[in-house]
């Protein structure tokens, strides 16, 4: 992402108003890339509606199923306008959710925002829980793989987390499952959560699916980190630290971390808009009420209004997190932030 | 013991049933007088239910989509829930699937069958503690009824020409006879609410065992007793909780971790596996839906009866039922009734697989060149393998069969009913008289064999309006044998429903009527300690 950075921010330089960029490049970025996400999600809306529209069948057909009665079909298409226009529906629909208006669900009647306010506290919850916990765990695996590299505890590592992240997430979360829950019962199972549900009982009700998203993303993260940093670590400053007499993992953490953290923030972002957004099966196979069941049932019976609020909600989590990740990475390295 | 002799006994120890209307029935079930004696006794005490706890279920088919609206009911969660919450006015009898009351203590035709009289219970208490009055009754059929509803009723209640009430009783008038009325009234979307749920059709608030104290449509719903039920043999539980697992390993694994009680759907592949467990009891219950192979009898080839009899006698149906449904099922015989309709016309001989017999009329037929199949797992689950089953045992007939396989969105517009030769399913209909005007007349719009007889259409009429049930026994006979040697419908198979609880759930009523003991699992079970 940092060669997206600079790209962007480059043409600054032929503009008129180069001062204020250059005395504010962050804001401009920031402002930049909001103005450009706007755009983005526009025409994720746009995409959203017109596959879903695509696909065959719609609402009525789909959510009446074998059991439709012509009746039925007609009485549903003509009580949500079915039978208007394709472009009229997008328009309205637009015009609405411009307004923070993102209508009630086809379905079942209930408010689309309420409903994903509660799933998508849930699935953010989940994302906190297994984000708290591989973030910290993958960096410092890195940093001692590093420290050990080419030697047994770097290897046990690296075979260990390409083992997770070989297997499927479903097959991880069902081995936790018969091992944890149904063998030795220690762990709670269904994972599911619900809103009277104490803080300590919701911890331990996603125990089982944070350890799954946890090796599920470990590999990745850690593997960059272990990259990145060994990447830093042959070039002559690290050699002058070594020189000077540095111990090897002070010299790691003061040299040559804030050196590689960028491709590190990277995929760390990138791991955790896949915890929010892409741990569909994780949520079924432990039967949590999470975004990724919910729009997956939307889609499902073609529920317009709860699939475009999904996606857009999605599309938002991917751009911001990418976006984070870049701002980041500027602070951290200032010979990004005044381009030459 | 039968089926039908622990449901009895199960009735006899939750109170509903005395001893004297034990023995008739029993008795008439084929028990000597002694044994029927001894097994009231017996079952008296040994079944006696225990009251308490706290029942969990973990349903497949909910989903965010659900409503609350019964109405709208439609995902096999919500089919559980409203019948925790709600009564209808009738109820179907677990092991014969005749009507009995519930909410309608009574009912009496015309001599007609067009206009039917409901007598209403006295003294039923809704959930808010209103009374039950005939204007509910008549305003919840009304909503379902109505020309704007978008009820999963409307269909069965079509016939319904005017609702009223008539001091305390409900008069239904008909446009034309109909001997099932009563039995439609046991749909499960037609719960009583009050004012028929014009003002909120999603306050779930009705006169069942349970009320509703939390809902989250498809993740999770749960029940406290309703104190003032009106019946006291049912409801043996404190409190249930159902959850929504779409995921059939979760389910199995949260029934084998003894994280719930009761699970639904499992999958006849893994049934094996989890029969394994010790501490699990497999219920598997005959149904009434059906895997079916449909042909057009309107289209070619499929207008030679002698090629849709050669492509009927090619099925393998034993092999199927074993390969398919993993055993849990039953053959069918070409015709869309089993066993567990009322008025099943038994006797009628089993088809079996024939090649030299479909070799026969297969080349009586003429028809030359391979013969196209479309399927999809959609279809039913399974689908495409029993197509390819299906393409080796036409080959040892000398038919060859072309499988074709379709994608799945949109099968069921795009394919079945409008392709001419497919597979599909169908998932059954209270009575003989509904399956048979759903799918079979000339004039109805799923008609997806395309079978058009006005001989049979006149029998079936006739048949709707009949009061005399030998008789009405008969025609029915006469219209399995058409649909059976004439129609264009390959039944190769009729599902089980296969659910799986743990042991120490007592009291499960395997009902003929639907999945889940009819849906009635949660007022009907109890916990033994």
């Amino acid at each position: 992402m940092s060669e997206s950075v600079d790209t962007a921010s480059l043409p600054d330089h032929k503009e008129p108003d180069l001062s204020y960029r250059e005395r504010f490049p962050l804001l401009a970025l920031i402002i930049q890339r909001l103005m450009l996400s706007l755009a983005l999600l526009l025409a994720v809306s746009v995409l959203i509606f017109g596959g879903v529209e695509a696909l065959p069948g719609d609402f009525a057909t789909t959510y009446l199923g074998q059991s439709a009665t012509p009746q039925a079909v007609a009485n549903i298409r003509k009580d949500l306008g079915l039978d208007r226009p394709v472009t009229t529906r997008y328009f309205e629909w637009l015009g609405n959710a411009v307004q923070g208006d993102f209508g009630t669900s086809w379905a079942s009647r209930n408010s689309v925002s309420e409903q994903i306010g509660k799933r998508l506290g849930n699935s953010l919850f989940l994302a906190l829980c297994a984000a708290v916990i591989s973030v910290p765990l993958a960096v410092g695996l890195g940093m001692l793989a590093v420290h050990f590299r080419n030697r047994i505890p770097d290897k046990i590592i690296n075979v260990v987390s390409l083992a997770a992240i070989s297997l499927p997430e479903f097959f991880i979360g069902y081995l936790l499952i018969l091992f944890f829950a149904v063998k030795f019962g220690i762990a709670t199972f269904p994972a599911t959560v619900y809103d009277s549900m104490a803080f300590v009982e919701r911890l331990k009700a996603v125990a089982l699916p944070v350890a799954t998203l946890v090796l599920v993303v470990l590999a990745h993260m850690m593997r960059m980190t272990r990259a990145a940093i060994l990447s830093v670590m042959s070039s002559a400053y690290m050699e002058t630290a070594e020189l000077k007499g540095l111990g090897a993992f002070r010299s790691i953490v003061r040299h040559a971390a804030p050196n590689a953290v960028a491709p590190i923030i990277n995929v760390v972002a990138l791991n955790l808009a896949y915890l929010v957004v892409g741990v569909v099966v994780v949520e079924v196979v432990f039967v949590y009420p999470g975004m990724g069941q919910y729009m997956v049932d939307a889609v499902t019976v073609r529920d317009m209004p709860v699939v475009q609020a999904c996606g857009l909600i999605f599309a938002a989590v991917y751009i911001l997190l990418n976006m984070l990740a870049d701002i980041l990475a500027i602070i951290a390295n200032p010979r990004l932030r005044h381009p030459r | 013991m039968s089926d039908y002799t622990k449901y009895l006994a199960g009735r006899v120890a939750s109170g509903g049933m005395n001893r004297r209307e034990f023995m008739g029935r029993a008795m008439a079930a084929g028990l000597t007088l002694a044994v029927a004696s001894q097994l009231f006794t017996e079952t008296a005490e040994a079944q006696e239910p225990k009251r308490g706890g706290h029942l969990k279920l973990g349903l497949e088919g909910g989903a965010a989509t659900d409503s609350k609206d019964p109405a709208k009911f439609l995902s096999q969660f919500m089919f559980v829930v409203g019948r925790c919450w709600g009564d209808m006015l009738v109820e179907s009898d677990p092991l014969t699937g005749k009507p009995v009351p519930a909410l309608a203590e009574s009912w009496e035709p015309s001599a007609d069958a067009a206009t039917w009289t409901f007598n209403i219970r006295k003294g039923v208490q809704f959930h808010d503690g209103k009374e039950l009055t005939i204007d509910d009754v008549v305003a919840t059929l009304k909503r379902h009824t109505d020309e704007k509803s978008e009820s999963g009723a409307l269909g069965v209640l079509k016939s319904i020409k005017d609702i009223k009430a008539d001091g305390g009783r409900l008069v239904l008038t008909l446009n034309e006879g109909n001997a099932d009325m009563p039995l439609l009234l046991s749909d499960y979307h037609l719960v009583i609410q009050p004012n028929g749920g014009v003002d909120d059709p999603g306050a779930s608030i009705g006169t069942g065992p349970y009320k509703l104290a939390s809902f989250e449509p498809g993740v999770r719903a749960t029940f406290e007793k309703n104190p003032n039920d009106w019946r006291s043999d049912r409801g043996y539980v404190d409190s249930i909780e159902i959850i929504g697992m779409n995921d059939a390993t979760a389910r199995i694994a949260a029934l084998s971790s003894g994280q719930v009680h009761y699970i639904n759907r499992v999958d006849p592949k893994t049934v094996d596996l989890l029969k394994r467990a010790p501490t699990v009891e497999i219920l598997s219950t005959a149904g009434r839906g059906h895997y079916v192979f449909i042909m057009h009898c309107n289209t070619t080839p499929f207008d030679n009866n002698d090629l849709r009899l050669a492509l009927k006698y090619a099925m393998d149906r034993e092999t199927m039922v074993k390969r398919i449904l993993g055993g849990y099922g039953k053959v069918g015989n070409d015709f869309p009734i089993n066993e567990t309709y009322a008025l099943f016309p038994e006797g009628i001989e089993q088809r079996a697989y024939d090649p030299d017999k479909a070799a026969f009329h297969y080349k009586k037929s003429g028809h030359d060149g391979s013969v196209l199949l479309r399927t999809s797992d959609v279809a039913f689950p399974g689908a495409v393998d029993a197509a390819v089953l299906y393409q080796e045992s036409c080959k040892k007939a000398g038919i060859n069969i072309e499988v074709k396989r379709e994608p799945g969105d949109g099968y069921w517009t795009n394919v079945w009913n409008a392709q001419p030769f497919s597979t599909s399913y169908w998932g059954g209909r209270p009575t003989q008289d509904q399956m048979y005007s759903t799918a079979y007349l000339s004039t109805a719009d799923w008609n997806d064999t395309r079978f058009k007889r006005p001989d049979f259409d006149k029998l079936l009429y006739e048949a709707r309006s009949e009061l005399d049930e030998p008789k009405r026994k008969d025609m029915y006979r006469e219209m399995a044998m058409m649909v059976r040697d004439e129609g264009g419908l390959i039944l190769p198979m009729f599902n089980d429903f296969v659910n799986a609880a743990s042991k120490n759930v007592k009291g499960y009523v395997h009902d003929i009527g639907n999945d889940m003991s009819n849906g009635y699992v949660a007022t009907r079970v109890w916990l033994e300690s």
